[in-house]
């Protein structure tokens, strides 16, 4: 019992290290795309695998959430006869939390976890030590890509969950549930400001850089052997959403704020 | 010319080199033996600045590698190539791709050129034609030979060669030893093995050290550790396990 505080402080102090090292690594990303031109070809293939191969997760997640979110709305409004701002609600949440939110998770899951698997791999087979031999800095050759092609494909995947969801719940709210349709959209109009969506793909691109260089952190400073490769993919997804969840909650008070919505 | 000082290497608890010091001039070929698990792929790590010593200097042409930053080092490599202990190809590559990594990084070669290259990489470790299979697809002996081809074939200054020869049947490892001897003849290189395959040490060097509790314990021309009286020599170059055993 006497130990608790002490193993709580070193979890602690672990984690800050850990937050100051991918910081770090946000520092080199810059710095080698300031320095080099990263290629084309990495580029390329990561954002098909971030960004076309994960689009079954994200439009379900979307899809879901807004059905959800649509009926459970409109059984509580339907008691103050607000049906048709059930929409508004939807639009809303999807935009500016939900959406960013619920993507980015997803993605830290399987894009995340992938790359600190695949780096990981790499590593505790010297593949990493064999890229340097070669006079190849391993931020250059596997992080850029890796960042930059989550960066760019994080708001187009929440922008896709997001339309995915609003259509669910247009179809669950006017089809199922009875709420007139052109009210139902009305509503979404005049309650969803652009704000709430530039806010959202504000979100998701930071909610993308934190899953690749959390990810590709975790596999470059993988430990040896099969249980280093585990235990780096774990503490990658449950990382970057503990990371995504807490950065969320100071986004929205700050951009709220900004845009004053 | 590399120069190690007095280099000290833990891991944990658990001293590796313990005062490491040697040189080796431009143009030998050296030969580091010693027992499994002495540290003999640590101190090839260093000689490239893969790892950092704790304490002491690694100087490659008056360079110091230990203060260094990881950029800087980027050029001093270029000047070597470095066969690993388990061939380390890159696994989402195939054979071409492997050996002409730096070819096609440095972007100096025209498609054909670098087609050329690699045949000819691969061809001198008699691997021919096997430009598109996968690491996955090849044994270890011949993974082994296309990370050998891999490092030759940008033509470095200094070779570095983590046991070339294990884990290959008795011909194949004489002609890769023959291989090694030939590139340290004809390409003017500085070649440096690790190997605890005597014959192999044998063939490949002019000169060999040997690692012993984490320090340089002999250091001199082939033929004279192999006439060496020193028993933790002579044991080691016998094969003889037992410690008893005095050499004549
Ligand atoms: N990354 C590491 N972490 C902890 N210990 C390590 C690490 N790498 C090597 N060691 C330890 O350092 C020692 C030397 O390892 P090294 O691989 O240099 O041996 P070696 O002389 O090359 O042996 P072999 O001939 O079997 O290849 C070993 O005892 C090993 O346990
Ligand atoms: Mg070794």
């Amino acid at each position: 019992m006497a130990r608790m505080p002490i193993l709580l402080y070193q979890r602690v102090q672990a984690g800050l290290d850990g937050l100051g090292e991918q910081a770090q690594l946000l520092g080199e990303t810059i710095g080698s795309l300031r320095r080099h031109r990263p290629s084309w070809k990495d580029f390329i293939a990561q954002l098909h695998f971030v960004g076309v191969k994960s689009q079954t997760v994200v439009v379900t997640t979307g899809a879901a959430t807004g059905m959800v979110l649509c009926a459970q709305t409109y059984f509580q409004f339907h008691k103050f006869k607000m049906d048709t701002a059930t929409g508004a609600v939807v639009s809303v949440g999807m935009c500016s939390e939900l959406g960013p939110v619920l993507a980015g998770l997803m993605l830290a899951g399987r894009v995340g976890a992938a790359m600190a698997a695949e780096l990981g791999t790499m590593k505790v087979t010297e593949q990493i030590d064999a890229l340097r031999a070669l006079a190849t800095h391993p931020v250059d050759f596997l992080v850029v890509p890796r960042v930059l092609a989550t960066v760019v494909a994080a708001p187009l995947l929440t922008a896709q969950s997001v339309v995915i969801g609003i259509v669910a719940s247009y179809v669950i709210g006017v089809h199922l549930l009875g709420i007139e349709g052109a009210y139902y959209l009305a509503n979404i109009q005049r309650y969803t400001n652009p704000h709430h969506v530039v806010m959202g793909l504000i979100k998701a691109v930071i909610f993308g850089a934190i899953i690749a260089l959390v990810g590709c952190h975790k596999g470059l400073n993988c430990q040896q052997g099969a249980e280093g490769v585990g235990h780096a993919t774990t503490e990658t997804v449950v990382t970057a959403s503990i990371s995504i969840l807490v950065v969320n909650f100071f986004l929205t008070l700050f951009l709220s704020r900004l845009f004053n919505v | 010319m590399i120069e190690v000082r007095d280099v000290h290497k833990s891991f944990g608890p658990q001293p590796v080199l313990r005062g490491t010091t040697l040189r080796i001039e431009k143009g030998e070929a050296v030969v580091i033996i010693g027992r499994s698990g002495g540290g003999k792929s640590i101190l090839l790590k260093h000689l490239i600045g893969l790892l950092r010593p704790d304490s002491g200097n690694v100087l490659v042409d008056g360079q110091d590698l230990a203060r260094m930053g990881e950029r800087e080092l980027l050029s001093v490599r270029r000047h070597f190539g470095m066969l690993f202990q388990a061939a380390a190809l890159f696994d989402s590559f195939d054979v071409y791709e492997n050996v002409s990594f730096v070819l096609r990084r440095e972007g100096k070669h025209t498609a054909a050129e670098m087609r050329r290259l690699v045949a000819e990489a691969l061809e001198m470790v008699e691997l021919p034609g096997i430009e598109h299979k996968k690491p996955a697809e090849l044994s270890g002996g011949m993974r082994k030979r296309v990370g050998l081809a891999r490092a030759i074939v940008y033509r470095p200054r200094i070779l570095l060669y983590d046991e070339p020869t294990t884990g290959l049947d008795p011909i194949a490892g004489d002609r890769i030893d023959r291989l090694i001897r030939r590139v340290w003849e004809q390409l003017n290189v500085t070649s440096i093995a690790v190997t605890h395959d005597m014959k192999s040490a044998r063939t490949i060097s002019n000169r060999i050290l040997m690692l012993h509790e984490g320090r340089i314990h002999a250091d001199d021309t082939t033929e004279r550790i192999f006439q060496s009286t020193d028993p933790i020599l002579y044991n080691f170059v016998n094969g003889i396990g037992e410690s008893r055993s005095e050499p004549n």
